[in-house]
């Protein structure tokens, strides 16, 4: 059995009416964040609740938004499996936005946490909001960081608090020694003398005992939850109807509104005729915002219909000649004469004069994308009395209670936000991408009655947070062998540019390459297109860059891909048996059709390695085909591997939507794409067929719902190379006419 | 005008404008909002429901157009005491994610593998093609193959 390294605080008291409640508390500062941070020595950060009910029903309370990842299934077995519960005897509450009961708990601390948090939470973080008497949590779900933070360090560790706590109980109630006792499926046993009591029995005396400094977690082997592919429990809601998203939010003498924003970005409201709409049946304002103008009815299509009809007179716009273009050729020149800030130096990654002829050279490309997600933008506000309620979709409830107490200028104290479910994130609902909740909030100041916003397709794929589009330039020496001595990697930086990871950044490579140099150039110009994180952030396009060029460095050598890989990979073993894994499940070696190709890539990202193989074909009309993906996974450990496995299943299908489809695209400082037609998505049609396939490995846990997109791209353009001898360097494939294969 | 259906096998009469699409009716004024709003012109399938037993893209399907007829959604689907067989596949095979197009997804599949009990493969793609941006195809494609081999059980 392993003892708990990182420490935390344990908090824990007695419910009213009986019963045991525990929680895993930890402070900014003893995760040994970042200095600047203004938090209070004593602010704390709750990750974790667990009650016991005398009724004997444990509810672990999860304070992450479920966007269909399974984290509210994945954490909950986390405890449960630590505390020895009955499956079937626990339930799942999310978290609210904020937690009132706190004060009155016992709270210990010791030690310092040895773990870092993602840059990406840091930067999110807002510190003013974690003191313990309002808030119950960071509740940011992204980078892939909920069940390797909050279920790691939070779940696991309170689990097996709180079964220390009952089993002490039941010794003391049984004058025997707690080492006699044994908790198993909800319930305390003293073997010896045939006693037992239930959870329920003893959560109210073991309330009264001090949580241990550190409790013992268990070893892997004598998991009996953890590991099991336990059914998700919120998919039986999802299968009639009952599931409720934001959108989905009723309310009393609630009224709908639809919004039209400035198509052109940076431009604002300059008249808006709303006489138009005298006598139109239940219209019943038009309310104006920054940037924005809204009509709102009793009814969502009578409120579109009439945002649509409206005539709305816009500024001008200092943006609007910014154009995909004009970015394209911005880029060119930022390559050949911007100034490289260097992410990375190893060795002399210099070029010397005369080796020009053991040079590769190569540049790629990918665009601006949506997140799109299924449920548009739309949020519920109703602000009265100087209280504020707010019901929407959200990667980040506390991160949008602090955007809703902005827009409406009332403290965070007067706002409360009700967790609903997500119609998928992706990125998109994260607390700096709020523009939906700060305009609901807008909007509902200036009316009487709950309002929800709900956005158009059109309108959430023009007025969102983009994935940045990129170019990378490569250039790589090869030494003997065809082996690179240096790699070289320049990339355009529009704005986003955090560090997303502190083990692994995303453009480094795990090749044993002795003379390395990256770096990117940033965007001297003020970038009207917002940028945002998209499932994997930076992984998504590094991995495409990175992937392709060795592949590349492999062909123009006259070697095969995945030999070159491994020979390049022998101080990176776990790369290597990932990569290894994924060509042994789609027949590396084995013969294929004409037309058929198949190409592999690997890549590292929120702690977990994935390598996925691709086969595609190629037909005499140039028609692509990606007919099988097979991926091999490296996340360390499994918590739930049904959920893990449709979470690589989902994220090969997402990313394949951007490899052969997805573009944004600018003209005249506006979003020309606006539904599904324009931008395309991958459906049953040419979805492949997938396999998935865990590695064991003694690694630490890793990530899921996002590192099943950073091999895709590559994997797909390296197969149609081997297919066509055509290397696509531009993302998406879509607009490119691909070649047949030669004839042999 | 008032205009008549049956929901559910409950009759409902509703009075707005004739050309409201059937999605909204639905949503806003009879609060059934397990049909899901998503792109607004018919191309992801996201407001599927059966209108006379025919899978519809309601979200611009006129409400007059389904005067008169006998609508099912999502919430009507199921039987008295047992999900419909395209519900309970998509619990057996974890189907699922964010779960936001499932409602027009099961639809879809439940009203096509009504007409065509066992397809092939060109003829399911042909016929669902609903979006999802999870991308829960596998799942999807699995689930609908142990309904329609069921199926197959049945007639053999």
């Amino acid at each position: 059995m392993a003892k708990v390294s990182r420490r935390g605080f344990l908090i824990t008291g007695g419910l009213v009416g009986g019963g045991l409640v525990l929680g895993y508390a930890v402070t900014p500062l003893r995760l040994g964040m970042t200095p600047d941070a203004d938090a209070a020595g004593g602010d704390l950060w709750l990750t974790t609740w667990i009650r016991i009910s005398p009724d004997n029903w444990v509810t672990v309370l999860v304070p992450h938004a479920e966007m269909g990842q399974g984290v509210h299934t994945a954490l909950p077995m986390m405890a449960a499996e630590e505390m020895e519960a009955d499956w079937s005897r626990v339930r799942m509450e999310q978290a609210p936005a904020e937690d009132l009961y706190l004060n009155e708990y016992l709270v210990r601390g010791f030690g310092k946490l040895d773990q870092r948090l993602p840059g990406f939470l840091k930067r999110q973080v807002d510190y003013a909001a974690l003191k313990v008497a309002d808030v119950l949590n960071v509740q940011t779900t992204g980078g892939s960081s909920s069940v390797r933070f909050t279920g790691h360090m939070g779940m696991r560790t309170s689990g097996a608090a709180a079964k220390h706590m009952l089993v002490r109980a039941a010794a003391d109630r049984w004058g025997v020694p707690a080492a006699e006792c044994l908790a198993r499926l909800s319930q305390v046993r003293h073997d010896a003398s045939g006693r037992s009591a239930s959870f329920g029995e003893l959560a109210s005396e073991a309330s009264l005992y001090d949580p241990p400094s550190s409790p013992v977690l268990k070893s892997k082997s004598d998991y009996s939850i953890c590991g099991l592919p336990i059914p998700r429990i919120d998919i039986p809601s999802k299968v009639d109807g009952r599931a409720e998203y934001g959108i989905d939010v009723r309310l009393p003498e609630m009224r709908y509104a639809a919004i039209r924003h400035s198509p052109v970005f940076g431009a604002h409201v300059l008249a808006a005729d709303d006489s138009t709409l005298a006598g139109s049946r239940g219209i019943e304002s038009v309310v104006r915002i920054p940037g924005a103008v809204a009509v709102v009815a009793d009814n969502f299509w009578r409120a579109r219909k009439a945002a649509d009809e409206l005539p709305v007179e816009w500024t001008d716009s200092p943006h609007k000649a910014f154009s995909s273009e004009r970015l394209s050729a911005e880029f060119e020149e930022m390559l050949d004469d911007g100034r490289v800030r260097t992410d990375q130096r190893r060795g002399n990654p210099d070029l010397p004069g005369g080796t020009e002829s053991f040079l590769v050279e190569a540049e790629y490309d990918v665009p601006f994308l949506a997140h799109a997600t299924m449920e548009p933008m739309s949020c519920t506000a109703w602000l009265r009395d100087g209280k504020l309620d707010v019901w929407t979709g959200t990667q980040d409830p506390v991160a949008a209670r602090a955007t809703a107490a902005k827009a409406a200028g009332i403290r965070e104290l007067h706002v409360t936000v009700h967790p609903v479910q997500l119609g998928g994130g992706f990125g998109r609902r994260l607390p700096a991408n709020l523009n939906y909740v700060t305009e609901a909030v807008q909007l509902a100041a200036q009316v009487p009655y709950p309002v929800k916003v709900i956005w158009t397709r059109e309108e959430d794929m023009r007025h969102g947070y983009y994935r940045p589009a990129v170019r990378s330039r490569h250039v790589a020496l090869l030494g003997m062998a065809g082996s690179p001595d240096t790699w070289r990697h320049t990339y355009t930086d529009i704005g986003l540019n955090e560090l997303v990871e502190t083990t692994f950044l995303s453009y480094s490579i795990p090749y044993s390459i002795p003379n390395q140099r990256i770096g990117h150039i940033k965007y001297p110009r003020d970038m009207p297109v917002p940028a945002s994180p998209w499932r994997s952030v930076e992984h998504s396009y590094h991995g495409f860059f990175i992937e392709s060029f060795i592949d590349e460095l492999a062909h123009e050598t006259g070697q095969d891909p995945l030999a070159y890989r491994l020979q390049l990979l022998r101080e990176a073993p776990r790369f290597a048996a990932a990569l290894e894994k994924a060509a042994e499940m789609i027949d590396w070696h084995g013969s294929r059709p004409h037309g058929h190709g198949h190409g592999i890539a690997v890549k590292e990202s929120f702690g977990s390695i994935v390598a996925e193989a691709a086969e595609v074909s190629v037909g005499s009309g140039g028609d692509l085909r990606v007919h099988r993906v097979c991926a091999a996974v490296d996340c360390g450990e499994v918590i739930n591997p049904d959920i893990a496995r449709a979470q690589i299943e989902g994220g090969i299908n997402f990313a394949l939507s951007a490899v052969l489809y997805g573009e944004i695209t600018i003209e005249a400082g506006r979003v020309v794409q606006g539904n599904f037609p324009d931008y395309r998505m991958v459906t049953l049609r040419d979805a492949p067929d997938i396999q998935v396939e865990f590695l064991e490995s003694r690694a630490s846990i890793g990530g899921i719902g996002e590192v099943g997109v950073p091999p895709l791209a590559p994997a797909v353009t390296n197969a149609i190379f081997v297919a066509t001898g055509q290397r696509i360097r531009s993302l998406p494939i879509g607009g490119q006419t691909l070649k047949p294969a030669p004839r042999a | 005008m008032p205009i008549q259906m049956v929901v559910n096998g409950e009759p409902v009469e509703v009075d707005v404008e004739p050309e409201m699409p059937l999605l909204w009716v639905l949503r806003n004024e009879l609060g059934l909002t397990g049909t899901k709003f998503a792109c607004g012109i018919a191309a992801c399938g996201a407001c599927t429901m059966h209108v006379d037993g025919v899978a519809i893209r309601t979200c611009v399907l006129p409400v007059s157009a389904a005067a008169g007829k006998t609508i099912t959604t999502i919430e009507g689907l199921a039987g008295t005491n047992e999900l419909h067989p395209v519900q309970q596949a998509w619990i057996d095979h974890q189907v699922p994610q964010c779960g936001y197009c499932q409602s027009g997804m099961i639809m879809a599949v439940a009203a096509f593998l009504g007409t065509n009990p066992d397809p092939n493969d060109e003829e399911l793609e042909a016929a669902v093609s609903n979006i999802c941006r999870c991308g829960t195809y596998q799942r999807v494609r699995a689930a609908i193959r142990s309904v329609a081999s069921a199926a197959h059980e049945d007639d053999g």
